[in-house]
């Protein structure tokens, strides 16, 4: 079954902004709940073409709405509460700049999809697979995966 | 609260400033009704007249051939809007906005386009001296459906191809827009 064609960026926006804002404000005081809106477009934004699929757009940008709003916290009490913690394999990840961006565009589609979702979008592995219906094992998998070539090819 | 304009704005200016901006529109005035201009940071990439095209068809088409990134963003058709009014107000013959060729692919009707694109301000060629000058002089047919698949109209300026024999041929937006086009050409 052939999968719909992602949006242009701009519908989310008209379609998801006010309640994005609003999911954010019931979380966050008023100023950072303005930058935990812009960080999450942004990083929706960044991942988006690499998503491969126009399913449930809106859970998705909640999700991420979420973990801006959990990072906002996070630096609010400036301790991170355990369930938190990076997982296993976000600490070594390389410096995510322009370059290397563009480097992720050429990696396999779902290897980038499942790396723009962790990095760029904070999301667990959980949150990845539930996003493109594969296991939490086969986001894990991708990840490590595209790291590993990543690391490959910015090898001095 | 902020207001969700200035939000979405400071998400439209960041996504420019972060090179996430693959395709930024506007909407666009013009005599000849209102238009949609889109760019990439190559160029102006599309010029869309929305009473003949539907707004939300042509962002669909940009998002699925050239990048999803597609969002309103006036800033980047800025000098195609100036140079836009300076044409119409006679001010300027000829278009310096980059064109991004991203949507014409290469091939026969590529080249018609290009040789379309040379033709001075203020002159015509038909069909058949087009296709001649793109290599296939007894293609004037084809040539037609190239330009009638322009992605730049006004820019790439296929108004001034035309039948021989005088008449004033179609095109996409309607003929009556050519008409205009070449009357405010022949001024």
């Amino acid at each position: 079954m052939a999968t719909a064609a992602l949006p242009p960026f701009e519908a989310l926006l008209d379609r998801h902004a006010l309640e994005v804002r609003g999911f954010l404000g019931a979380r966050l005081p008023e100023a950072d709940a303005d930058d935990a809106f812009q960080e999450t477009f942004l990083a929706a934004l960044r991942a988006y073409p690499a998503l491969g699929r126009a399913e449930n757009l809106r859970g998705w940008l909640l999700t991420i709405a979420a973990r801006k709003a959990v990072d906002h916290h996070r630096r609010a009490r400036r301790e991170a509460p355990l369930e938190a913690a990076p997982e296993p394999g976000a600490e070594d990840a390389p410096v995510w700049d322009a370059a290397l961006w563009r480097r992720v565009d050429a990696l396999p589609r779902r290897q980038r999809a499942a790396v723009a979702l962790r990095f760029a979008c904070d999301l667990s592995y959980a949150e990845i697979a539930a996003h493109d219906g594969g296991s939490e094992a086969a986001a894990r998998r991708n990840v490590f995966a595209a790291l590993s070539t990543l690391r490959k090819e910015l090898a001095p | 609260m902020t207001s969700l304009t200035a939000l979405t704005d400071r998400v439209r200016a960041r996504a420019a400033a972060d090179g996430l901006l693959d395709v930024a529109y506007a909407e666009l005035d013009s005599p000849l009704g209102p238009l949609l201009g889109a760019a990439t940071p190559a160029g102006v990439v599309r010029i869309s007249y929305l009473a003949a095209w539907d707004r939300d068809e042509t962002l669909a088409d940009l998002a699925r051939r050239l990048s999803p990134r597609v969002l309103e963003a006036p800033a980047r058709l800025d000098p195609l809007r100036r140079e836009l009014e300076e044409y119409f107000s006679g001010a300027r013959r000829d278009f310096e906005v980059p064109v991004d060729w991203s949507l014409v692919r290469p091939g026969f009707g590529r080249r018609v386009l290009e040789a379309t694109a040379r033709i001075p301000f203020g002159s015509v060629r038909t069909y058949g001296a087009v296709a001649a000058e793109a290599g296939v002089p007894a293609g004037a047919r084809a040539a037609g459906g190239a330009l009638g698949a322009n992605p730049v109209p006004i820019v790439i300026p296929c108004h001034r191809i035309v039948p021989a024999g005088g008449r004033l041929g179609g095109y996409t937006g309607g003929v009556e827009k050519k008409r205009l086009l070449l009357g405010l050409e022949r001024s």
